[in-house]
């Protein structure tokens, strides 16, 4: 692994009137991490990953993706260079087949010039290539479920859809805010693997949770957020050790074991 | 239900639409193609062959010339409404604005209305895009307001200002050859926009497009600027708007201070609630009903605004769908009476 951070963000602070839903978060990932992002409910996850993806202006503090100064930047630029993000609430096309959500980001700049899933770009194609990554994703094709309306899908193939939506842009880095979230454990279950197969295919991963069993099974890092503070980092048993983690995060020590 | 007889009831069946439209199946059989190609042949024969029709009548040729160009101005207010979720009131600013193209076109350069019109169109859109730029962030009923704040303020900055012709406008402009050439470029200009436009909501833009409207943040984070597709859309809907004004001004000879009228601004809009949002068609038929209605109650004077708004009213309120899906439902849709 080389030593140079594919993103690295440093004292991002974010206030919301008198919220301070961010203060001086600074982080680091390294191409092929999976970054886990923990925390409780309101405690500045999603502000984080808007920060980083340009939906919001952050107060203070830099953040650098390929040795970019991307700080601010307006998103679909981020997204351009291949930081990409799922959103907490999904929105897709119910009306229309689940495939045809991917048109979108097939009909980006990004897209066209990198030639389209497994270089088979051409013009009036997108079809066929939004089905491939539905298929690479673990939609059944021959279940027809890519030409499912999206209203008729269950959570965890919205959920994928959400996540093929980022895919269709081939990224070097995903954010994935709560993807596990929503989900029944069959669901969450085979989710797991594609999230490994992600970053077997090159494809740095930061995943914002706050389900615990799975980030700590696949996350080779985790961070602790808290009240807009970075209160623990390192790996998951290290986290999970910490004092200063247990008593924020999981209010007494016996809880730990509920959530995990 | 009223008409409810005894051990009869009513059936409705839904026809395979999605079958019948889109797979061989369409093209099967000639009623299936009949089927498909009867609306709309009926609506491009039946505007093709207006103005031969309305050849007795020279006073409603004129009306059709009307009609068009509201129906431009509409079908461009539909899709930048229901398709791109911009609600603009600037019909008006896109009359004037072309209007007053293709006057300082034809009076300053002589260029004849063959050229004014596609030239006026195409900068019209530019000026109007540009200046609609700063806006285009706006979301709602902000950008709503905004944009009806155009044709106010043009009018009132010609005026003071006393630039082109100040209050008394450009007059003697050259008409169009004769009123089949009008009344043919008008009906052609709304079919092949009408055609154009249907095509490109169900192409693949179309959906870039409509996730601007539905869900602007998923675009964005698929490395889509949404700036750039609103702005193509509103070069779209502006320059339809300019292709009216264009050619307004050389059928009355004259570009003024009225084409930046809110009448341009507000029938469209009571055009595509009549005839149903979102379908393109519907706004046409809409113009066809609202400027034909405006014409038949001239006679009651002052009263007529009143018999407007009340008809207006009964739309919204007893069939808010609009002309065009009502009909595109019943079509698709079979009833019999059955016997339990
Ligand atoms: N757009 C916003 N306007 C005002 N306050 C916000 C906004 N977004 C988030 N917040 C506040 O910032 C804090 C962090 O929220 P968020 O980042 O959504 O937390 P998490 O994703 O960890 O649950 C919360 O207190 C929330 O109320
Ligand atoms: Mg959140």
């Amino acid at each position: 692994m080389n030593n140079k951070p594919l993103l690295k963000v440093e004292n991002v602070s974010k206030a919301f009137g008198g919220v301070l839903a961010l203060s001086g978060v600074s982080l680091e990932v390294h191409h092929g991490d999976i970054l886990g992002i923990i925390g409780p409910n309101g405690s500045g996850k999603t502000t984080l990953v808007n920060a980083i993806t340009g939906f919001i202006r952050s107060d203070r503090g830099t953040v650098l993706f390929k040795d970019r100064n991307i700080t601010n930047w307006p998103p679909h630029k981020i997204a351009d260079l291949g930081l990409t993000r799922t959103f907490q609430v999904m929105r897709p096309y119910y009306s229309l087949p689940a495939f045809k959500n991917l048109i979108v980001p097939l009909f980006s700049g990004r897209a066209r010039r990198s030639g389209g899933w497994r270089g088979g770009g051409k013009l009036g194609s997108r079809d066929t290539v939004a089905i491939d990554i539905l298929e690479e994703i673990g939609f059944e094709r021959d279940s027809y479920v890519p030409y499912k309306p999206a209203s008729s899908l269950p959570t965890g193939y919205l959920k994928r859809l959400e996540l093929a939506r980022c895919l269709a842009l081939r990224p070097e880095l995903v954010i994935c805010d709560e993807v596990f979230s929503g989900l029944s454990m069959s669901e969450m279950a085979s989710m797991v693997p594609l999230m490994e197969k992600l970053r077997m295919e090159g494809i740095t991963l930061i995943m914002v949770e706050h389900r615990l069993r799975e980030l700590f099974r696949i996350a080779n890092r985790l961070i602790v957020l808290n009240f807009g503070l970075k209160i623990g980092e390192g790996t998951s048993e290290e986290v999970m050790d910490s004092k200063e983690v247990k008593e924020a995060y999981f209010g007494s020590e016996e809880e730990v074991f509920s959530y995990v | 239900m009223a008409n409810q007889k005894k051990d009869h009831r009513k059936e409705r069946l839904d026809r395979g639409i999605k079958v019948r439209t889109d797979g061989v199946y369409a093209i099967s059989h000639w009623t299936e193609m009949t089927y498909l190609l009867a609306p709309r042949a009926l609506l491009i024969g039946g505007l093709l062959a207006a103005p031969l029709i309305l050849s007795y009548f020279p006073y409603w040729q004129r009306v059709l010339s009307i009609i068009c160009i509201y129906a431009l101005l509409a079908i461009g207010f539909d899709f930048l409404a229901n398709y791109v979720g911009l609600v603009s009131l600037g019909g008006g600013f896109y009359v004037g604005v072309g209007a007053y193209c293709a006057a300082l076109l034809n009076s300053h350069l002589g260029l004849p209305p063959i050229v004014t019109v596609p030239l006026a169109t195409l900068i019209g859109g530019i000026i109007c895009t540009i200046l609609f730029l700063p806006c285009l962030p706006l979301r709602g009923v902000y950008f709503a307001i905004v944009s009806l704040m155009f044709p106010l303020l043009a009018a009132r900055i010609i005026e003071a200002l006393n630039i082109f012709g100040g209050t008394d406008g450009i007059m003697g402009l050259d008409g169009f050859s004769s009123g089949w050439v009008e009344q043919y470029v008008l009906v052609c200009a709304l079919l092949v926009s009408l055609f154009v436009l249907r095509r490109l909501v169900i192409e693949d833009v179309g959906l870039v497009f409509r996730g601007v409207k539905d869900n602007d943040q998923a675009v964005k984070a698929s490395a889509i600027n949404i700036t750039t597709y609103k702005g193509i859309a509103v070069f779209i809907s502006s320059a339809l708007g300019c292709l009216g004004g264009a050619t307004l001004a050389h059928i009355y000879n004259w570009a003024g201070l009225s084409q930046f009228g809110l009448d341009y601004s507000i029938i469209p809009i009571a055009a595509t609630v009549v005839g149903g949002g979102g379908t393109l068609v519907g706004p046409v038929i809409g113009c066809i009903l609202l400027v034909w209605l405006s014409e038949e109650l001239r006679d009651l004077g002052t009263l007529r605004i009143a018999v407007y708004a009340l008809v207006l009213t009964a739309f919204i309120v007893f069939k808010s769908e609009g002309i065009m899906n009502f009909a595109t439902r019943k079509y698709q849709q079979f009833e019999r009476w059955v016997h339990i």
